[in-house]
């Protein structure tokens, strides 16, 4: 039962990461991402129901919700026509991350952790708070550097394959960011107190996630501007996908 | 009675001709009013008349008498159909010679407003206007800019987004430059500098677009104090070279050159945080757009279509409507008489009223809803003369 909200939630971000494609279909996209986020909501919300505590302790289990809120975060922050292409490179990474956290079995009905929910909400659900925002911010630096080359190099097309101003995507970037540090901050906090209660050392993936937290936060204390600014978004992001597909396997089991 | 226009635009006649019979907004009326149910719309590559129920040859007489010569082969006349579906691509600008040109819309409402047309010019005028603004919303048509000096300011858009508050140095006093300047301020931002060779002239385009002028060796000096240079000297020289230029790390600066020979060193464009763009470039730019906006005309060309196949239903049932009326009307009159003659309770005559009411509805149904299928046919006037000829009923004047 719970599963079977998986498949409206796919069907609606598949058809947002295919209509995307082109300005005429841009408007069925995004309603294709409001019916499959409130899909994926409804299915979260199953999930909770049904299991026994925070049932999003698992790799597989933090993903569907990492891409909930990858998808939120660019429902509040980007879903608007000029933004169609950050779109375009936004919901099929959230369709194929939905497949994978479903074929690791993150879409069950799942069952509570060993660790407290409080806890659990607060580390995993701020973490992933931020590194969906992280994944956003990514998403428009990429968008800053394409623009930005595209400009440099004076692409006739510049003002048929529309893509938002320069300083639009600069100050998207850096306001996602800055609402993301602290989230990271408070979510790193709870599993440092954790790790001193329970006396235990970093693992590979508290490492990364801590020099993450560290580029970041140089992002906001140096305020970078132009291709520098870019740059360092996507390098904090490299470590984002190592913590969360490369190390995930170190820390969940 | 029919529907028809009769003009000349700049497909068909040379400036020369078209200049003699524009006619301004007043004027445009008066001659429309002169000549009875009729809108002129005049503007600088058109000028047109449509008529209703107007001898072409009155039409075609005045724009000769304004013209000053004879119009043989160069004025259009186009009836029914094809004028309803002439007018509508004229309002959506797939006719303008930039397709998708936004002022014409305007144009048409005006001359439709200057004088009080009959019922079927006001209908085809107002779904006119309707399909201007559907094509307008429904396409990309009019998005891109259409010329060297809006892809300037397009541009500039690109890189701050708002351009309120960004500050241009103007470079020379050349005609598109200005254009470029003038657009750039017409979205908000503000001419800080203006730098020429002759004090003069500076002084004479501050005086027109406001700022301070400088020399033009003063330019290096103010290169940190604005966002976008727009240079368009007369000089054989560059007027501006890369080392010249201070780094820029926090915010860009933007360079329209749009001088020949340049007047910008084009490794320019290679600094960290400086965008340049010469003529060329623009033109690229704007052979781009113009590109666009006919593959969006395409899809303009589709909803006037639909729009001018509306008309023709709405046009082909003006056959019939009178018929069927005058049909209903005879038929509630024969009615009327015959439950005159009976002699019943007030009980008893409402429920007669209702029972032949019901009769005559049912009777009448099918027939109507026949003749309105034939109106958009060939057959619908064919239809509507037997029906009245079949039932007697008096000859019904169309609009």
């Amino acid at each position: 039962m719970v599963e079977a909200l998986f498949w409206p939630a796919l069907v609606g971000y598949g058809e947002a990461a295919v209509a995307y494609a082109s300005p005429r279909t841009s408007p069925a996209a995004t309603w294709g991402v409001r019916v499959g986020w409130l899909a994926q909501t409804a299915l979260l919300a199953a999930q909770a129901a049904h299991a026994d505590g925070f049932p999003w302790s698992s790799w597989s289990g933090s993903l569907n919700l990492f891409v909930w809120l990858v998808v939120g975060a660019y429902l509040i922050w980007g879903c608007r026509p000029r933004f169609r292409l950050l779109g375009l490179a936004v919901m099929p990474l959230a369709a194929v991350l939905f497949v994978v956290a479903r074929v690791g079995g993150g879409t069950h009905e799942g069952s509570g952790s060993a660790y407290g929910s409080l806890f659990l909400v607060l580390h995993v659900g701020f973490v992933l708070a931020a590194f969906a925002g992280f994944t956003l911010a990514a998403a428009l630096a990429g968008l800053y550097l394409w623009q930005e080359r595209r400009l440099k190099s004076r692409a006739p097309d510049i003002l048929r394959l529309r893509l938002p101003p320069l300083a639009s995507l600069e100050r998207l970037t850096w306001r996602t960011v800055a609402v993301s540090v602290p989230l990271l901050t408070l979510g790193l906090a709870a599993g440092i107190v954790r790790l001193r209660r329970d006396h235990h050392g970093l693992d590979a993936l508290e490492a990364v996630t801590l020099v993450t937290w560290l580029v970041y936060g140089g992002f906001l204390a140096l305020r970078p501007a132009g291709r520098r600014a870019a740059y360092l978004a996507l390098g904090g992001f490299a470590l984002v996908i190592v913590v969360r597909l490369a190390l995930s396997g170190s820390h969940f089991a | 009675m029919s529907l028809s226009v009769v003009g000349l635009s700049h497909h068909v006649a040379p400036v020369e001709l078209r200049e003699r019979v524009t006619l301004d907004l007043a004027a445009a009326a008066e001659l429309a009013r002169g000549l009875g149910d009729a809108v002129c719309l005049s503007t600088c590559n058109r000028t047109e008349l449509y008529l209703w129920d107007i001898a072409e040859e009155r039409a075609a007489a005045t724009l000769e008498a304004a013209a000053g010569e004879p119009l043989d082969g160069v004025l259009y006349r186009l009836h029914e159909d094809a004028a309803a579906l002439h007018l509508f691509r004229v309002a959506a600008g797939l006719d303008s010679l930039v397709p998708g040109e936004g002022e014409i819309l305007g144009q048409v409402r005006d001359a439709y407003e200057a004088v009080t047309p009959g019922p079927v010019l006001d209908r085809v005028f107002r779904q006119a206007l309707g399909v201007g603004k559907r094509v307008r919303t429904e396409t990309a048509i009019g998005e891109s800019p259409a010329s060297v000096s809006s892809a300037a300011a397009a541009l500039a858009a690109q890189v701050f987004g708002d351009l309120r508050g960004r500050r241009v140095l103007l470079v020379g006093a050349g005609r598109i430059g200005e254009l470029a300047a003038s657009n750039l301020v017409s979205r908000g931002a503000e001419i800080a500098f203006v730098a020429n060779r002759t004090e003069e002239t500076a002084h004479d385009l501050t005086r027109r677009f406001g700022g301070a002028a400088l020399r033009l060796d003063e330019i290096p000096t103010r290169l940190g104090e604005v966002d976008v240079v727009v240079s368009s000297t007369g000089s054989s020289d560059p007027v501006l070279r890369a080392v010249d230029v201070p780094s820029r790390r926090r915010t860009p600066l933007f360079f329209i050159d749009i001088a020949v020979p340049r007047d910008l060193d084009p490794a320019i464009g290679g600094l960290g945080g400086c965008f340049l763009y010469d003529i060329d470039d623009l033109e690229a730019v704007v052979a781009e757009t113009l590109a666009g906006r006919r593959a969006e005309a395409e899809r303009g060309e589709q909803l006037v279509a639909e729009e001018a196949e509306r008309f023709h239903t709405w046009r082909a049932s003006l056959d019939v409507v009178p018929a069927i009326a005058s049909l209903r009307a005879r038929a509630e009159e024969i009615r009327a008489a015959e439950l005159a003659k009976v002699r019943v309770s007030d009980d008893e005559r409402r429920t007669l009223e209702s029972v032949t009411q019901q009769i005559l509805n049912k009777l009448l149904h099918l027939p109507t809803v026949r003749m309105k299928e034939a109106a958009v046919t060939a057959d619908g006037v064919a239809y509507a003369d037997a029906v009245r000829h079949l039932f007697g009923l008096d000859d019904e004047r169309r609009p």
